[in-house]
């Protein structure tokens, strides 16, 4: 019986080391493809010629979480920068016309 | 019967071609370039937004917005912060290049009272020459290095330049060429376009705000701005450049700043001077 529980507490154990580790894996995917997806934005906001401080400082952020083996960190970074990119691409697009509103005339 | 079909008809054929004609033609005369009207506009604006602030006063940017700043101006220009830049750059520019030649040799009236033309629209080039990028190529041409556009020796020797051009109406040409007039315009879309984290334009501090706080500083006009260019900033403990200035207001606003001297900024300098036409040159220049 005593036996059968060592078996039965090596088995969990097994799992959850297993089950840690593929959610690291999986983390770190996540954060690679968040980062890219990031990247991509940022550097469209660049062909735009506006890109925000705020964007590159958020990525750096990232980088360096994911450097530390913090992949959930790094994935919430990295996200964020893509929302700060795709909200600077809106602004340069939107702002084509919009500048003309406050033109002195 | 038939005689009312062939109204209607008619009257349908008729709003439609004239429908077709309005859309084809440009959005409106307002759209029109017309810089004239633009720089009228313009200084009408500030004159009206402050009508106790005389016209040639507005180059003193935040000190010209009430008569406290004024007096501390007045103060600061009996001993200028921005004097030994001037001395630097007097003895930088008559200092000659290796090749024996000097900065005289590179502009008209050997440099002297000239600041009030520059920028200028370069035709052969097609594009806006700024007095920074004049002086660092009148270098490169005679085989010295160029200087960094922001501080130190080039705000030294456009202090200087300035110094000589005191008192002198700003007079910006615009040449009869649809590529001055693409400068110019793309000028004034990078003045009211808004950027940065902030949403920030160069014209929601300098147009909807001058004379207001923002935190510790008075907002300048951009009526004038450029005339006082270069300045000695107690915030930067030094001197700076117009490249300088536009860089560090585009990080302010958490916008990532071009290259000095790209052509956005070229193109906003050639447009904010050209508005200022008539105002004197008062650079070099101290701001808090």
């Amino acid at each position: 019986m005593r036996n059968m529980m060592q078996k039965f507490a090596l088995i969990l154990a097994l799992l959850a080391a297993g089950a840690a580790s593929a959610l690291a894996a999986g983390s770190e995917d996540e954060f690679k493809a968040a980062y890219a997806a990031a990247e991509a934005a940022n550097k469209e906001a660049g062909k735009l010629r506006n890109q925000w401080t705020t964007t590159a400082s958020t990525l750096a952020a990232a980088k360096k979480s994911a450097d530390a083996g913090d992949f959930d960190k790094a994935t919430s970074s990295a996200k964020e920068a893509e929302a700060l990119a795709k909200a600077s691409i809106f602004q340069a697009t939107s702002e084509k016309t919009r500048w003309k509103e406050m033109e002195i005339r | 019967m038939k005689l009312r079909s062939a109204i209607y008809l008619a009257s349908a054929a008729l709003a439609f071609a004239a429908l077709t004609l309005a859309s084809s033609l440009p959005s409106g005369a307002s759209d029109k370039v017309d810089p004239v009207a633009d720089a009228k506009a313009f200084q009408k604006f500030f004159t009206d937004k402050f009508p106790k602030v005389k016209f040639e006063d507005f180059v003193n940017g935040p000190y010209s917005m009430n008569e406290d700043l004024h007096r501390q101006w007045q103060e600061k220009e009996q001993f200028p912060p921005y004097e030994f830049s001037l001395e630097m750059g007097k003895e930088m520019f008559s200092k000659p290049f290796k090749n024996g030649k000097s900065y005289e040799d590179c502009f008209p009236n050997k440099g002297i009272g000239i600041r009030q033309n520059y920028p200028y629209f370069d035709e052969k080039e097609g594009k806006v020459i700024t007095l920074e990028l004049a002086l660092n190529r009148c270098r490169e041409a005679n085989g010295e290095p160029p200087y960094s556009y922001v501080k130190d020796e080039m705000a030294a020797l456009t202090a200087y330049m300035a110094f000589t051009s005191r008192g002198k109406p700003m007079d910006i040409k615009i040449p009869d060429d649809p590529r001055a007039l693409a400068a110019y315009e793309n000028g004034k879309e990078y003045f009211y376009t808004r950027r940065g984290q902030l949403n920030f334009s160069c014209a929601t501090c300098h147009v909807q705000s001058p004379g207001e706080r923002i935190r510790a500083e008075v907002l300048a006009p951009a009526l004038g701005i450029v005339n006082a260019m270069p300045i000695y900033r107690s915030e930067w403990s030094g001197m700076g450049t117009t490249s300088r200035r536009f860089t560090t207001c585009n990080s302010q606003i958490r916008g990532v700043p071009l290259s000095p001297q790209d052509d956005e900024y070229r193109n906003v300098e050639y447009y904010l001077s050209y508005v200022s036409n008539g105002l004197p040159i008062s650079g070099p220049g101290a701001r808090p």
